[in-house]
């Protein structure tokens, strides 16, 4: 008999209703699981430890001169999504990516949410992402973010809320795809008895969006990763694997009469499409970082020739940067005409006076991030922080209120996970893949993380969160 | 396949046959060190360290030669760069950088290869010969992981490439310093081809045969007693002794034309083949009379300098295009 217990009041909890009964969804998975005894689970975790490690699927190599990759925490309870949830989510970011996608197409080009007063200019121009040399360039379909990762979270009042858009390098799908594959060996009898939507053609669907990003006839798909000491490198090389195409690094390709080619055993080769997995300031040493080794010289003049295409596109920070976060919705009713069917998050921007008194005098309640920053750090958890912290905390802001966002603190779902001693509830997110070509695309799945210390918010793997299966049951 | 790629798994395979051969010399070094009557144990220490070039920076750091001190040097020190397990740990990084070129077998062979190795240094013991001992297991089983796990494609022809090229360099270096140790008038006539009667001369042919995994070979094919001449010629002209020179140019001889490639002037690899197929047809008609009237040493030398033009051809034909 495995004791499951309900989160402090107050919380959403995945499996458990507030009466501390089972919810639909996870009736059935409920049932199996009591039927096992702890110490068979304890042996299927610990062959699923020995299996990624085995297959190598790890994270985390920097600093690393020995090859002991760390592995990031798999949990083997399922997060499962009934299926009328995913229908509404599926629409909901299916709108959301295309007007983030008109958005920028529209600020590198005419500018017309700003002419209509909707978002001041100065967010957008003087944004660090902004890259003015995408000013004008027509870019095939009209795509920007081939690839976005939307992660979302599940409030206390059982809604999803967008907690931010990544359109630059957005990682993780590979932990979707190996998590599945886990999870089916481990317990094949689950599938049995759950229509979980299927996610391993994700690469197959990634590959197509990538070709239809290019005017040539059969073009010519690389990945370009900054190398093994990245500690993406085995999203990088599985991603390539999968899809078939040469995983390549900047050394590999070099400019040549406007094209981009690689270099390999038979002489050079044309490259049509580069899956970049580096960011935009170390592309090219010769129009942005010239310091960087892992870019291509010259790629940017061959780009804006039209002459490559880059998945995704340069400039696409400005969309998810933290600052313009609080406008998606009106985007959503400029470019669309539609009203938004994800929820945002309320967001004070404490660069507007009025905000940031709220922000100074509410802070021990908020959570207060940087615009720019990524990666669960330079940020506050107020309810969690020490009256110190706060107080430290309010000076950085005072210092520069631009640099700074608040949102109210979140109560993340919880989904029980397995723990030291037993199973107790933890709290989660999700994060979906969604395609971009000529239509938008996505499989029905996604990235649960999981914050594996009690009580935390933090699910980011750089702080100790772990990763989950994410069951999209078919209606 | 892109250029770099071949490359990494043309060095991972060269590094690894390397280390093989830096222990397989180490063994041979180490036995006649052993024997009483070794003559001049210090210049054969010496030769260990002149095949490898690393004489000078041997001299940097340590004022004598011991057989103990030569041992950790070349053996298990990771400080120098040419050591045995530095080897292990640059065939290691290479096969990191090409993970998804190779089968999971043959990484978690080269992975754990190099697991094992970098907790040596850390002991105040290594046994030579179990290191040696295990070092060839490692290298079988990477080559066996290969052998029985890969495509045959080019990473397997690149692969084999790098193996080879290794093994006959190697090889020649081998059998030149040790012929010169053994029978220093090798290069005039008589001495290679009277039988090693002295017994320092019979341990030192024998140890080489057996550094060269090529003892029972000799025995089988000469079923005589051992002399210099026809050592020479099991290790230079036989084609079915594993790590003679002929098995050696023959193996990379058949590879290269495997390689994808473009058709008549555009096969970027035409230079490649050309050199291979001379080096191989010297070796194929070659005759062990000849070698000896040029003198080992001088032909040994000749021929280091072709696989090396062989080696660079490779280089430019394949792992830099542009």
């Amino acid at each position: 008999m495995h004791a499951l217990t309900l989160p402090p009041a107050g919380h959403y909890d995945e499996m458990l209703l507030q009466t501390g009964a089972i919810r639909p969804s996870y009736q059935a998975f409920s049932d199996w699981l009591q039927a096992q005894t702890p110490e068979a689970l304890a042996k299927k975790r610990s062959e699923a430890a020995l299996l990624f490690h085995k297959v190598g699927i790890t994270f985390a190599v920097y600093g690393d001169e020995a090859g002991a990759e760390r592995l990031i925490p798999f949990d083997t309870v399922p997060r499962i999504v009934p299926a009328e949830e995913w229908q509404m989510l599926e629409k909901g970011l299916r709108q959301r990516v295309t007007a983030l996608n008109r958005f920028l197409w529209d600020i590198y080009h005419d500018h017309e949410i700003v002419k209509a007063g909707l978002i001041p200019a100065e967010q957008i121009f003087a944004n660090a992402q902004y890259q003015p040399a995408m000013q004008g360039l027509d870019l095939p379909l009209g795509v920007y973010a081939h690839i976005t990762g939307v992660d979302l979270i599940r409030h206390a009042d059982g809604g999803y809320y967008v907690l931010e858009d990544n359109l630059r390098v957005p990682s993780g799908v590979s932990y979707m795809l190996e998590n599945r594959k886990m999870m089916m060996r481990l317990f094949p009898e689950l599938f049995a008895r759950y229509p979980v939507a299927p996610v391993a053609h994700y690469p197959a669907l990634l590959l197509n969006t990538l070709r239809q990003a290019s005017p040539a006839d059969n073009p010519t798909v690389v990945l370009l990763t900054p190398g093994p000491f990245n500690s993406a490198y085995f999203e990088h090389a599985f991603l390539a694997q999968q899809m078939g195409v040469e995983l390549v690094e900047g050394q590999d390709l070099f400019v040549k009469d406007g094209f981009v080619f690689m270099r390999t055993t038979v002489g050079p080769k044309r490259v049509d499409v580069i899956y970049r997995r580096i960011d935009d300031a170390f592309l090219d040493p010769l129009a942005f970082r010239a310091d960087s080794m892992l870019g291509v010289p010259g790629l940017l003049s061959v780009y804006k020739q039209g002459h490559v295409v880059l998945a995704n596109a340069i400039g696409t920070g400005v969309a998810d940067d933290k600052s313009i976060y609080p406008y998606v919705p009106e985007m959503i009713r400029f470019y669309l005409g539609e009203e938004p069917i994800l929820y945002n998050v309320p967001t004070w921007q404490c660069r507007k006076a009025q905000d940031l008194d709220h922000v100074l005098s509410n802070m021990a309640d908020l959570v207060v991030k940087e615009v720019h920053g990524a990666g669960g750090y330079g940020m506050l958890v107020g309810p969690a922080a020490s009256s110190a912290e706060v107080a430290d905390f309010k000076e950085r802001v005072k210092a520069n209120p631009a640099n700074y966002i608040a949102q109210p603190t979140l109560c993340l779902s919880s989904c029980p996970t397995f723990v030291e001693r037993g199973i107790a509830p933890r709290h989660i997110d999700l994060r979906p893949f969604v395609l971009s070509g000529r239509d938008v695309n996505m499989v029905a799945g996604g990235l649960t993380r999981v914050a594996l210390k009690a009580g935390s918010l933090v699910v980011n793997s750089s702080q100790g969160g772990g990763t989950k299966d994410t069951w999209i049951l078919e209606s | 396949m892109l250029s770099r790629t071949a490359a990494q798994l043309y060095w991972m395979s060269r590094y690894l046959e390397r280390a093989e051969n830096l222990v397989r010399m180490l063994d041979v070094t180490h036995s006649l060190s052993l024997l009483p009557q070794s003559r001049g144990a210090a210049t054969e220490l010496a030769a260990c360290l002149a095949v490898t070039g690393t004489l000078q920076a041997y001299q940097a750091r340590h004022d004598r030669l011991s057989a103990e001190q030569l041992f950790r040097f070349v053996g298990v020190d990771l400080e120098n760069p040419a050591s045995v397990l530095s080897c292990i740990r640059q065939a290691r990084e290479n096969a990191h950088a090409v993970r998804g070129q190779i089968t999971s077998e043959m990484w978690e062979a080269i992975n754990t290869s190099w697991l094992e190795a970098r907790e040596l240094p850390r002991r105040s013991v290594v046994e030579p010969s179990a290191f040696f001992d295990w070092v060839k297991e490692r290298s079988h089983l990477f080559r066996g992981a290969t052998y029985g796990t890969l495509q045959r494609n080019d990473a397997y022809n690149f692969i084999r490439l790098g193996s080879f090229i290794e093994r006959a360099d190697n090889t020649a270096r081998l059998l030149d310093v040790k012929s010169q140790l053994i029978a220093p008038a090798v290069d005039t006539l008589a001495p290679v081809d009277a039988p090693a009667e002295s017994a320092p001369d019979f341990y030192a042919w024998n140890a080489l045969l057996r550094s060269l995994s090529a003892f029972e070979a000799y025995h089988a094919a000469y079923r005589d007693s051992l002399n210099g001449r026809r050592v020479t010629e099991l290790l230079v002209l036989r084609p079915d002794v594993p790590r003679s020179l002929r098995a050696c140019c023959d193996e990379i001889r058949a590879i290269l034309p495997q390689i994808e490639s473009r058709e008549g002037d555009l096969d970027a690899g035409r230079k490649v083949k050309q050199l291979a197929g001379e080096l191989a047809l010297r070796l194929e008609y070659g005759a062990v009379d000849e070698i000896l009237d040029t003198g080992l040493h001088p032909w040994l030398t000749g021929f280091l300098e072709d696989s090396a033009r062989l080696g660079l051809a490779i280089q430019r034909a394949y792992f830099e295009a542009h």
